[in-house]
């Protein structure tokens, strides 16, 4: 089978599940109408009375949405379709056709590693047929976008990803969301959701990666207002969608900002074009603020900063879609962006470092954020804030590479936590804050295991998956020409306290004394196997994945151990890589640097350790010491203030006020100008009838009554002077007669 | 002594018709302009006397009795009206009703 010609088909099988769910899942679904999806922690009504009724063989009352998947039996009655058939079959249409995509992709990978130019294009049909515009030098050029797609390493690495992580996520979904409403809505949007980011990494031109985008979007905004009967989840989707689409006017600015000076939206067509500009090294150019325009568009998906605020909120979705959404894909999509501009980035050494800062800066920020936070589905957003920080900072440095190494690992370790999570959470019945954990290790076993593996990842021990990108990262940003050593002791900083905020989540969660409420306790049980499967499998992930990139001074295994950087190689190669050449470093500062991030990770474990396992009571005593800061930390750095204050509420009343004039003024001014016109033209309506059409009926009148009067006169009522007349008128007939 | 001829007739006629005219038109009592018009009707009955009996023949005789009975109609007519509008106007002067004027 050529996997390669039938690559149309990876994204359609998605689309093809979501329209079945979309369009025809309501009408199946044998739920009655009335019921509406129930959120973790929300304690539906009805299941009060049926909990009466199975005491004896049920021991868990306290869970909410229906999350004691293993406990069924006692649900049959509460949710008749808990196993219903077509449940059955949305199991398997929904994840399956995301793992078909998964064998097709893998098959086209495979089949693309044995081409001898590993780049695959095809255009299915032409979308945007030619619109000829004049480009910004005065030559006419065409608009043309196809529905194409293109496949090169870097975008087999994203659909690798994409449907290899999705797929796990799916089965994941299948035993989290089991008893959940509005069951087949949730895999619908999912498996469209899957659609538009496989759209948005096989596009061949930004136009069509742009609806892909879009599309992300959409169904980011409507899986985090999944519980869309829950105000805040309502808020949060919304806060999404709207900062999302700041971050869209960048990139849209960008892309016609680059359609009028290339006069081509097409990535093969701008990579040629782009041939003939020279390096903008100083300052910025028009390339520079284009490729600012792009990262602008960037940090809204990706949530950096200004437009990170987003991602936090978004933790109001259901757990599988924050893993999948807000970790492991749809998020990575603006590292995705920027590491395939890297032709236009590489010529833009300004823009390059804008990158870089903000980067590190929304890595460092995101961070120190989440060392305070309470609730675990918070501090790993953050923590993902933070991680795509740091794939920023290897875009900004020049290490596309590394940023989609660091993509690829991160989104294994990231959706394990996230989906790790979500087995705690599910194990607490909807639990999130996690001063109320604590002591769950023996619990349940699995997801502790799990997740400890997860969180050795991320904070870089070596030999898991972390480790081996984040210290790519914080290699080149000291050694890459563009790199400085301000950047790289940030990274630093950064990767100790990733190490210590998820030190601080294990203990808090799964060591120590037992802090859980007691009813909550009593039912606290290992998630069921398609959540707990997945959680094994992205482990495993998480510990091998990153061996696909050793650091180049592990001599020991080779250079085979380096086969990302090879893989990806082309798709970065271009003559303005070639002319900034890594800069000489040697060997020994590249171990000094390792051990320097390996030594940093692990005094943040043990500093967490100690503070949060042996002396409970230390982390209080900061806390009191040095109130303000941890006020400030805690609160997110009062940046949802400050923009409420500039932004919502600076936007919404100085609009208000400018609504307001307008409204007096060009409104109602409008209104009552058109008022003062009907009355005006009416006035003179109103004199032309009096005078002139009622003039002339009335002088007509009036004429013939002047007309008439003489013979008025005659009419005077008396008969003997009508008989005078008659005489008198035949005197006259006869005198005539006579006189003749 | 003169035989009466046609032309006699004729004479008292016109003087009747002459003195009925001047009675109608002068009069303000309206008795007696109906009494006036009965003297216009009577010479026109001599008129048609006069000349039937010259042609010798009986038609103008009959049609003059033809406008008596016409004659007793009007005054009784005329008669009825009179007593009614004295009924509502309290006046028999023709020239104090004129109603019907513009």
């Amino acid at each position: 089978m050529n996997f390669l010609d039938l690559i149309w088909l990876i994204p359609l099988f998605p689309l093809f599940g979501a329209a079945l769910m979309l369009v025809l899942g309501k009408r199946l679904d044998p739920q009655p109408a009335s019921e509406v999806a129930i959120a973790p922690g929300v304690e539906p009504i009805y299941d009060e009375h049926h909990h009466e009724h199975h005491h004896d063989h049920s021991h868990s009352h306290g869970h909410a949405h229906g999350n004691d998947h293993d406990h069924g039996h006692d649900h049959d009655h509460d949710h008749g379709h808990a196993h219903s058939p077509l449940k059955t079959l949305i199991n398997f249409i929904c994840p399956g056709m995301v793992l078909l995509s998964f064998i097709f992709s893998a098959g086209a990978v495979w089949q693309l590693a044995q081409r001898a130019e590993r780049v695959y294009q095809v255009v299915q049909f032409t979308w945007i047929a030619g619109l000829p515009f004049h480009m910004a030098n005065g030559h006419l050029a065409t608009f043309q976008a196809d529905w194409g797609f293109l496949l090169d390493p870097l975008s087999s690495v994203m659909i690798l990803v994409v449907t290899g992580i999705g797929f796990l996520i799916h089965v994941y979904s299948v035993g989290y969301m089991a008893h959940d409403n509005g069951y087949y809505r949730f895999f619908g949007y999912l498996n469209l959701f899957v659609f538009f980011m496989l759209m948005l990494v096989l596009a061949n031109n930004y136009a069509l990666l742009f609806v892909g985008w879009e599309g992300v979007g959409l169904c980011s905004y409507l899986l985090i207002g999944f519980y869309f009967h829950k105000k805040s989840a309502g808020d949060a989707g919304k806060k999404a969608f709207v900062v999302n689409r700041v971050g869209d006017a960048g990139f849209v600015l960008g892309m016609l900002l680059m359609l009028s000076v290339l006069g081509t939206v097409k990535f093969t067509e701008v990579r040629s074009a782009l041939l003939h500009f020279k390096p903008e090294t100083a300052g910025f150019g028009v390339l520079s603020i284009m490729a600012v325009l792009l990262f602008f568009g960037a940090t809204g998906k990706s949530a950096q900063f200004p437009l990170y605020v987003w991602l936090p909120d978004a933790m109001e979705g259901p757990t599988p879609v924050s893993a999948l959404i807000h970790a492991a894909t749809m998020v990575t999509a603006g590292v995705y962006m920027v590491a395939r501009s890297a032709a236009l980035f590489q010529l833009t050494p300004s823009a390059s470092t804008v990158v870089a800062v903000v980067g590190a800066f929304t890595a460092i920020l995101a961070a120190s954020i989440a060392l305070v936070q309470n609730d675990i589905k918070r501090v790993l957003a953050y923590s993902t804030v933070s991680q795509l920080g740091y794939m920023f900072l290897a875009l900004g440095v020049g290490a596309y590479w590394v940023a989609i190494f660091h993509l690829f690992t991160h989104a294994f370790f990231k959706a394990l936590l996230f989906l790790d999570s979500g087995s705690v959470i599910h194990a607490m019945s909807g639990e999130q804050d996690m001063r109320r954990m604590g002591g769950l290790k023996d619990k349940i076993p699995i997801t502790h295991w799990t997740m400890f593996i997860g969180s050795v990842a991320i904070a870089g021990i070596p030999g898991l998956a972390g480790f081996f990108s984040k210290d790519e990262i914080l290699w080149q940003a000291y050694s890459s020409p563009q790199g400085s050593q301000i950047l790289w002791f940030v990274g630093l900083a950064t990767a100790g306290l990733t190490a210590f905020y998820m030190w601080r989540l294990m203990n808090l969660t799964f060591y120590g004394k037992s802090r859980v409420a007691p009813e909550v306790a009593a039912h606290i049980h290992e998630s069921p196997a398609p959540m707990t499967i997945p959680l094994i499998l992205l482990a495993v992930g998480s510990v091998f994945g990153g061996w696909l990139g050793t650091p180049k001074v592990w001599t020991l295994f080779g250079d085979s151990f380096r086969g990302f950087e090879r893989w990806l190689a082309p798709a970065f190669a271009s003559a303005a890589a070639e002319a900034v050449k890594e800069g000489e470093h040697s060997a020994s500062t590249e171990w000094i640097l390792m051990g320097l991030s390996v030594a940093v990770a692990i005094i943040g474990i043990v500093i967490a350790r100690y503070f949060y396992h042996h002396k409970p009571e230390i982390p209080d005593s900061i806390e009191k010491a040095v109130k303000p800061l941890h006020a400030l930390l805690y609160n997110k750095w009062y940046v949802d203030e400050i923009y409420d204050f500039l932004f919502v509420n600076g936007l919404c009343k100085g609009g208000g006020l400018l609504l307001g004039a307008f409204d007096r003024n060009v409104v109602d001014g409008g209104v009552n100008g058109a008022g003062w016109l009907t009355r005006f033209s009416a006035s003179f309506s109103m004199w032309w009838d009096t005078w002139i059409v009622d003039g002339t009926v009335r002088f007509t009148a009036f004429f013939v009554k002047m007309l008439s009067y003489p013979a008025c006169i005659l009419q005077s009522g008396r008969v003997q002077t009508y008989a005078f007349f008659v005489v008198a008128g035949v005197l006259v007939m006869f005198g005539y007669y006579v006189v003749r | 002594m003169h035989p009466i001829t046609t032309v006699h007739y004729l004479a008292l006629s016109a003087a009747l018709l002459l003195i009925g005219t001047i009675g109608v038109l002068t009069r303000r009592n309206i008795v007696i302009i109906l009494m006036s018009i009965e003297l216009i009707l009577n010479a026109v009955n001599i008129n048609l006397v006069a000349f039937s009996h010259a042609a010798g023949q009986v038609y103008g005789q009959i049609f003059a009795i033809f406008v008596i009975v016409d004659a007793v109609a009007e005054a009784a007519v005329g008669l009825g009206i009179l007593i009614a509008l004295f009924r509502n106007k309290e006046t028999v002067l023709a020239d104090e009703i004129d109603l019907l004027k513009w």
